[in-house]
Formats: structure tokens, sequence, C-alpha cells
């Protein structure tokens, strides 16, 4: 199995449980350095996928919470090298397939080939990078690719029909649903018709879909569940993290299950 | 610095400016250029794109744009000879006078232009970012001139740094944001400005105020100010029957030196000289001089050079100038450096604050201390070329800057009376 598509068996086994999947978000290195691996093998138990995010500098496709935790991580050390180091010392394995949530800038700078061998080597399966359209991302996945590693596409309500059906055929591991016009934290819950949009896209997609952006109780991932594959969980997470709390309480607790 | 270029390739991709063939239809200006932006946001510029092309191509976009640039802007601008300037720098000098364009800076005219295009497009209500204020100053007067609601986002250090205008702003009816995020520069101005568009990126223009971020905005600024360097070029030769030997721009994000540089590209006799903040020193985040310093990277939906450490994180910048305060850089500037057509230098705070206090003293003429860069680099560069035709870009006035002069006070120069 190609590490892109351990992605999506592992969404699939979920759904075939009769649950939607979760993929859980956390910034590398945030609150503490020292907090990764331990944080990150919590996580990956209670979670069905989890994209760890790269820091980076100038986060526009973020909310406060990621852009805070974002400025630690760098201020604490946290870099794509540092993180590829921590994944390859780890002595646990993860039971969720891993992905790395970064801006392109950090990429670039590592450089395609590496950075596909890289993951390869560490058990990254995907990339997801907000600030990289279809018509930009030819020379990274291309890259990726050779590995097996793959590229998650994003839509968003504002996509036109035609660019969802080129976005999700594009996608590998999943696509990421984006569930508002905005940025990542929201608190203003889900936008009305958020489930005929969902319905939009995975009527196209021939890979599962998770909906991510302002998802924070389980009641909400309840309902996406009836429309997607799955639910991205970042924000909510990381403030769990930030509060010192459980962070497989929380996910659990999210699943409708009790802590 | 790390792309090198073949000379045959430079020439040719110095044909293609010429021709006009730069950006491409995937707004890339060689290499560089290109939209890195969220998924949200390629509907809003693809409609964006649309809509550039349409309306600077429509006579009566145009006769409209132009009407407001010559009887609410005040253009053209005047050419100012600097006879006393001229005489202590042993050369000709000449000035290019966007200071006198309404509002007192060269921003004026992208601001009018992108905000009839942003009334054409139906917008709801334009947002946009500003470093030193100027183009905050100057989005908020067109938007009050066109009956358009203006949010305008300003970082906290330069909203303290820039106080005069930010009460202008308030004046023009635009609600000024001060940005706590991240460098609380124009950096994180531009990135607050484009969450907020992200948010809504159908009702809402987004007015960017230099020749940097995705495509169209590179392409569609240029334009904009282009008109700058057909007046000057128009000017000198009917002033001097001559171009000049070299000419001179203050370089942050690059919008009044690509406004003066670009009708000059094909006249290969002239020299074109870029001058970006030397800040106070040469070692990280002491200065804002990303041309000489930079490297390639992604920023704000553009690839093009930046200053950034070795993990790719952007790095923090200082200048004596809010405007100049900016770790990236247009790609047409990018491209110009790359293929060598336009050179470009660095100067320091205090070679700027001398600068200005030279033009107010000999010339009657306060400028911005953005433009003082651009003296403080034209007054070196007549010491080795003596004997010569300057042009220099006057891109604004200094006004503004007083509360930062003050802290930088003149020798005691009144006469004990």
């Amino acid at each position: 199995m190609q590490p892109h598509e351990r992605i999506t068996a592992a969404i699939r086994k979920r759904v075939e449980g009769g649950d939607p999947a979760l993929v859980a978000f956390l910034t590398a290195g945030y609150p503490t350095a020292e907090g990764f691996l331990p944080a990150l093998e919590v996580i990956a138990q209670a979670a069905d996928v989890v994209e760890i995010g790269v820091p980076f500098s100038d986060p526009m496709a973020d909310g406060m919470t990621i852009q805070r935790a974002s400025q630690v991580a760098i201020d604490n050390g946290v870099s794509l090298r540092w993180i590829f180091a921590r994944l390859a010392e780890r002595d646990f394995a993860a039971s969720a397939p891993l992905l790395l949530m970064s801006y392109l800038n950090p990429l670039l700078n590592f450089g395609y080939e590496a950075l596909a061998r890289r993951s390869a080597e560490v058990g990254v399966c995907g990339y997801i990078v907000p600030d990289l359209p279809l018509e930009e991302c030819a020379p990274l996945r291309e890259a990726l690719e050779r590995e097996g590693v793959g590229l998650v596409q994003m839509v968003t309500p504002a996509t036109p029909a035609p660019r969802i059906r080129l976005l999700c055929e594009a996608s590998r591991g999943f696509v990421y649903a984006v569930t508002m016009t905005g940025i990542t934290g929201g608190a203003r819950g889900l936008p009305a018709g958020v489930a005929e949009y969902l319905d939009r896209v995975r009527e196209v997609s021939p890979i599962p879909v998770c909906a991510g952006f302002g998802i924070r109780e389980a009641a909400q991932v309840s309902m996406i569940g009836a429309h997607a594959e799955g639910a991205v969980v970042g924000s909510a997470l990381i403030e769990v993290l930030e509060r010192d709390g459980d962070p497989g309480a929380f996910l659990r607790g999210l699943r409708g299950r009790d802590a | 610095m790390t792309i090198e270029f073949t000379e045959a390739e430079k020439a040719r991709l110095l044909e293609d400016v010429i021709a006009g063939r730069v950006p491409d239809e995937r707004g890339r200006f060689g290499p560089f250029g290109g939209r890195y932006v969220p998924e949200t946001l390629v509907p809003a510029l693809e409609r964006l794109t649309e809509g550039v092309h349409r309306y600077l191509k429509d006579p009566d976009f145009l006769a409209r744009f132009h009407h407001e640039l010559a009887t609410w802007v005040g253009r053209p601008t005047a050419l100012t000879h600097a006879p006393n300037l001229g005489r202590a720098w042993g050369a000709q000098v000449w000035f290019k006078r966007e200071d006198l364009a309404h509002t007192g800076a060269h921003k004026i005219n992208n601001a009018i232009g992108q905000a009839l295009l942003a009334k054409m497009l139906g917008a709801k209500r334009v947002i946009a970012e500003t470093g030193a204020g100027q183009h905050g100053v100057a989005s908020a007067a067109a938007c009050a001139r066109l009956g358009l609601p203006c949010t305008v986002y300003m970082g906290a250090v330069d909203v303290e740094r820039q106080a005069p205008n930010v009460d202008r702003m308030r004046r023009l009816g635009a609600t000024v944001h001060a940005v706590q995020s991240g460098d609380r520069t124009l950096r994180s101005a531009i990135d607050e400005a484009l969450r907020e568009w992200v948010s809504d990126p159908e009702g809402t223009y987004y007015l960017l105020g230099s020749v940097v971020g995705p495509h169209p905005y590179p392409y569609l600024v240029r334009e904009m100010h282009a008109v700058i360097g057909r007046e000057a070029r128009e000017q000198m030769l009917k002033a001097e029957g001559a171009l000049p030997d070299a000419v001179f721009a203050c370089v942050g994000g690059g919008s009044n030196a690509i406004g003066l540089f670009h009708p000059m590209v094909a006249d290969r006799d002239v020299q074109l000289i870029g001058v970006e903040a030397g800040g106070s020193g040469m070692g990280l985040g002491e200065h804002s001089a990303t041309l000489s310093r930079g490297r390639p990277g992604v920023l704000q939906g553009s690839y093009t050079l930046l200053l950034q450490d070795d993990d790719g994180q952007v790095q923090g910048t200082h200048s004596i100038s809010a405007g100049l305060d900016y770790p990236g850089v247009g790609p047409e500037h990018a491209l110009l450096q790359q293929i060598g057509r336009v050179r470009y230098v660095s100067a320091s705070d205090t070679e700027a604050l001398d600068a200005l206090n030279e033009c107010c003293a000999l010339e009657g003429i306060l400028p911005a201390l953005e433009t003082a860069h651009a003296f403080a680099g034209a007054r070196a560069w007549a010491r080795d070329n003596p004997g010569r035709r300057l042009l220099i870009g006057l891109s604004g006035r200094g006004d503004k800057d007083m509360p930062t002069l003050a802290k930088h006070p003149l020798e005691a120069r009144d006469a004990a009376a």
C-alpha cells in the first residue's frame, strides 16, 4: 500500500465501523518542544489521521489560536528538520497515519526531492499546503508522488462546481472540504448550507471527504458524519493542549463517547 | 542570488519585458510571481484578473481614470530641476514630484484606479493594508470620493510611528484596524488583510498597495503607476532634450520604483537603480534590503526574493521608514535584478536622514523618509560618476515623518540672539 493510500484506508475503516473519521491537528512543539512526541502518541491513538502543523512565521489562512501556537513553536526551536528528527526517533508506532500541514515556504527551502524522501523514511503519508493552489502545485505533487506521498487538495464553499471536480480528482488521501470562507478557529459554528455543500463535494469525489474549520463539538462531528467521511479538528484541540488538558479524552468526547 | 540565468536567457527575458509579454497569463515574471493563496481566494483572484483585462483596455474606464488623475489627483506632477543639490553633488539633478500628487505620495494613482475598478466589479466594501500610512490615506481618500466603505489594516508599531496619517484616515471616513499579531508592521498588516479577504472573498475588494502579492496585483499596480515613468520620460525629453543617465527610486515593495522604471526599461542607455533600506546594519533583522540579501521563496502569494532563515521562516526587518520595512519585494523587481536591467543598492537609516536634511536645506522640499533613501543612493552614485544627469523619483512628502524626525533633531542651528 502506498503511503497516501494508508490515509484513505484509515478513514474508510472508521466509516465502515459506523462512525465518522476524526482528523486531529496539532502544531508541532506547542505548547512545549518536549511535549510533542507524548502528545502525538496520545492523539494518534484517539484519532484516525493526524495532521502535524509545521510552524510558519506568516500563517495567512489561520486564526489567532494557530497563529499563536505557530509563533510559540518557532520560538521553541521547531522547524521541519526538527519535526523529521523527532518522528525518526519516536519509539511508538503511530496507529494513525501522519500528514504534515505546512505553508509552502518551509517546504520550498527544504527542497522537494529531499522532502519526499525524508517523508517516506519517517512515515509521513501526505501533505496539506494551504497556500498552494492546484495551478501551482505540480512540482511538489510530482516529487511527493514519486515516493507515494500524497498532496491533499482543499475545496471551499466559494469553489465553483467544475473546479470542485478537478480538485477532488487531483487530491490524494482525502479531500479537505473547508466548511466556511474564512480562517481556522472560527467560533461562529458551521454555516447554513454546509450539508448541501458537503453532499455536492462527496458526489464527485473518488476518495473520502473530510470537513474542517470551526469544528469543536460532538454534535457537529455527528452532523458532519451524515454528509462526509470525516471531520478535521484543529484550533479546538490546540486549545485543549494549551490548557494542559487531555487530548485523548477530548477526541473520544468528539465521537460522542465518554471521556 | 541563487537563480542563475545564462546571458542568452537574460537577453530573452529582457526582450519579453520590453515587448509587454511579462507577466504571462499565470502571472509569472520569468520564474517569479504566480499565485500562492488559499483555495478560497482563487475564484476571487480569477474574477479580479478578468476585471483587470476587461477594464484596463476599456476606453470608458480609462477615460474616467485619467479624468480623476487630471482633476482630483493633480497629474501630471511636475518635473523639478534641483540646481543647488546638483552643485553640491557635481551633477544635473531632476525630481519627479509625486509628493505633489493629492494626499502627498504616488500611492494615490493606484488607490483611485483600483477603487474605480472595485466599483465596476460591484464590491460592497474595500479593505487595504498600509505601512507608512500613505497607501491607507490614499485608499481612504479614494473610497470617500467614490462612496465605498473602507477598512485599513495597519501594524500596531506603524500606528504609533505614523500617528498623523492614522488621524487623516479616520477623518477621511476609514476604519483603522491596528494589527497586533506577527511583527506588527506592514507584513502583518498584509497577512491580516488577506485573512479578512478570505472571510468575505465575494463582497470585499482588497485594494493592495504595492506591486507584491498574488497575480494579478503586481501587474495591476504597475499599470496604475506606470503614468509616473511615462510622464517623467516625456518631461525630461522636453526640458533637456535627453533622457537621464541614471534614474533612482526607493524600493520597499517597489511600487513607485516600478512605476518610474517600467516605461524606461527599453531605454537601455538609462541606468535604473533601486535603493533599499539598509537600516542600522547588515545583520539579520537590522535592515530591509531584500534584493541585496534575500533568497527566493514564497510570501503573501508570490514567489520572489525574501529575507528568510535556513528553515524558510520570514525574518524580522528594520528601517527608519515604515514604508520600506518589508521582508519581500515585488516579483518584477526580482526579475529585473536577476537579468541585470536594474541594479539595487541600499542606504542606511543615517544616510537617509542626512539626505533628507540636505534636500530640505538646499531645495526647500521635505521628502518622505522612504524617498530619502533614493536621494542617499543618488548622492553616492553622483560621487562616483561626476557630471551626469540624474532623475530621482520623489515619491512622497515627509510631513507624516515629523514624529520620527523629532527623535533625530538637527544640531542647534538658530543663531543665539
